[in-house]
């Protein structure tokens, strides 16, 4: 029975981990520019695609440092092209266009590497189990967790410590007087879109190797983000990464008892915080109204 | 609405009536002209019911300024409910389309108490997550609704009109006349909604909502009925649709519909009382067009996306009443 609540833990904390980082990319872009990136998940598998032909040439290691890097150039410029052009207009028209963006970058994909999953291999010293007892903690798994907490405290201390991060704070709670201050705010806003979607592809890269690609292997980690964002709290990160986990843990604990509502407790969770604490766990008052 | 007080007062008067006519005119003589230009009559049958979805939508975008991406749920909801209830509780199809309203409508009005008070992107992506507990469950819930493989095992019932009986289930044309009634009714419906003192009050909450509640009206309350009746009406549309296919799936629900919704009121003009219906017939047209034409069909869509948000963010109806007004 132990063992079989820590395995459902690890899973959880991995799933978890997963929204965490989709979750964070979106809640960053959602906060500074008002909009909604429905192409997130898409950016992950673009993440986890650019890996899989960089490997061959330079190895995993340096395909899990290169791909988010390529698939933040990608966002920077779909921002710089696109995304750039609807701030000023009604939030419908920001929503349609990421939307539409999904349905290109899907079919892009499957276009150049087909339908069908393709697998992704990870060095060997990562595919080994850590002990014989807890077999399903792999090497990878650990591997995994650690990167996506080097990932968050990186993000973390990025936005606290670094000059473009106390703007991209700033503008959060008030663009126009960080524009009026003389911050390139189209500048800042895409550098900020470019930092989602590279933690998106981090998370491309790290799912790949896991759950091998497909064109479509961000469509069932983009719901879930959204609702780790609404449960955390709109607003604050801190509250997207607890919203993050919680979802994540409590996904995999329900499969202990009840396989088939695992899914659904994620949902219940996001209307009981509606209708008991509509702002959020760490939301702001005010924040969505 | 400053853009048709801009509008000399005879255009004005005029313009509604002549477009109201163009439009009947077309909708009633489907079935002579469609075969001459390669249509079929089932897919006019499909612009109509996605017109009223999108139409019934645009209550939402176009004349309260609230943007719902979970529409879908209610169209789908409505779907399954009308395919239930033939299937299980009477070879009726008017119970059919009362049962799907009911059913997408309830959701609608409970969910409505939950989001009235978010604007904005934060009201999109709540709708946006509600709309997928209605998917998840129609997708899980294999017994009742067929899981993934969507629900079969009905058909559409003759109506009995007391002195006679139209066979909608298979006559073609008699079955895109019944639809077309059912249309009529439901867009006078939203018409007189619209033109009545409460349409009147959901444009100026569109326009300045801070304004409107300083006048002392219930902002919250006019959303939610908002909602609640545009929930309804879409899922008239989703039993519709059921009835359309005699099949109802759970793609009906998903969220990538809830976009297509969107884009066709977008497309067409969510200013314009007719725009949707337009964006609808030229979204269905070209979807059909392109997915018969390659496998590639989604980029094909998502382009039509980026270019109507590019280049044309005002709609085609949109685009025409600038142009007349100037």
């Amino acid at each position: 029975m132990l063992q079989l609540v820590l395995f459902n833990v690890t899973n959880g904390l991995i799933i978890g981990a997963f929204y965490v980082l989709m979750a964070l990319g979106l809640s960053l872009i959602l906060n500074l520019s008002n909009v909604i990136n429905f192409a997130h998940g898409n950016f992950l598998a673009l993440g986890g695609y650019i890996a899989f032909v960089l490997t061959p040439y330079i190895g995993f290691w340096g395909a899990l440092l290169v791909a988010p890097i390529l698939t933040a150039v990608l966002g920077f410029v779909v921002e710089r092209l696109m995304i750039r052009r609807v701030y000023s207009r009604d939030p419908v028209y920001s929503l349609l266009l990421t939307f539409g963006l999904a349905f290109i970058i899907q079919d892009v994909c499957r276009y150049i590497w087909g339908p069908n999953g393709l697998p992704m291999t990870v060095p060997d010293v990562l595919a080994q189990p850590l002990s014989q007892n807890l077999f399903f903690i792999t090497g990878y798994r650990v591997f995994m967790v650690a990167v996506v907490i080097i990932a968050v405290a990186g993000l973390f201390a990025f936005l606290r410590f670094t000059r473009v991060g106390i703007r991209i704070r700033a503008g959060t709670l008030d663009l126009d007087t960080v524009a009026a201050l003389g911050v390139n705010v189209g500048l800042l806003r895409s550098l900020n879109f470019a930092v989602g979607c590279l933690l998106a592809g981090l998370a491309g890269v790290l799912a790949a190797g896991q759950i091998g690609l497909n064109p479509n292997m961000g469509d069932d980690v983009l719901m879930p983000s959204f609702i780790a964002i609404i449960v955390g709290g709109v607003g604050s990160l801190t509250g997207t990464l607890l919203g993050g986990l919680l979802i994540g843990v409590a996904g995999a604990l329900t499969t202990i008892v009840w396989p088939a509502a695992s899914e659904a407790v994620i949902y219940v969770i996001m209307l009981v915080v509606l209708v008991v604490r509509p702002r959020g766990l760490m939301g702001e008052e005010g924040m969505l109204t | 609405m400053s853009a048709t007080t801009a509008v000399p007062a005879p255009a004005l008067s005029l313009r509604p009536w002549l477009t109201a006519a163009i439009v009947w005119g077309l909708l009633l003589t489907v079935p002579f002209w469609l075969p001459l230009v390669g249509g079929y009559t089932a897919l006019a049958a499909r612009v109509l019911v996605m017109g009223l979805a999108a139409m019934s939508f645009n209550l939402l975008l176009g004349f309260t300024g609230q943007m719902s991406f979970g529409h879908a749920a209610y169209f789908g909801l409505g779907a399954y409910g009308a395919g239930l209830s033939l299937k299980y509780l009477a070879a009726s199809t008017p119970l059919a389309m009362l049962m799907g309203v009911l059913l997408g409508g309830l959701a609608g009005t409970l969910f409505g108490l939950l989001i009235v008070r978010r604007r904005g992107v934060y009201f999109a992506m709540v709708t946006v997550a509600f709309g997928q507990i209605a998917f998840y469950i129609a997708y899980s819930w294999n017994s009742l609704t067929g899981g993934y493989d969507g629900l079969r095992g009905f058909v559409r019932a003759p109506i009995n009109l007391g002195f006679t009986t139209v066979d909608i289930a298979n006559n073609d044309i008699a079955f895109y006349y019944f639809l077309l009634v059912v249309f009529g009714i439901a867009v006078g419906l939203l018409g007189l909604l619209l033109a009545s003192p409460f349409g009147r009050t959901l444009l100026a909450i569109r326009e300045n909502e801070r304004r409107a509640r300083f006048l002392g009206i219930p902002i919250e309350r006019h959303i939610w009925l908002s909602f609640s009746i545009s929930c309804a009406f879409t899922a008239l549309a989703g039993s519709l649709y059921a009835l359309l296919n005699n099949f109802a799936d759970p793609m009906g629900l998903h969220y990538s519909l809830s976009g297509e919704i969107v884009i066709m009121a977008v497309m067409g003009g969510m200013r314009a009382f007719w725009g949707p219906l337009v964006g609808a017939a030229l979204f269905v047209v070209v979807q059909d067009y392109i997915s018969s034409m390659t496998v590639n069909w989604m980029s094909f869509v998502g382009l039509i996306f980026v270019l109507v948000v590019l280049f044309f963010p005002r709609g085609l109806l949109g685009m025409l009443q600038g142009r007349g007004s100037q």
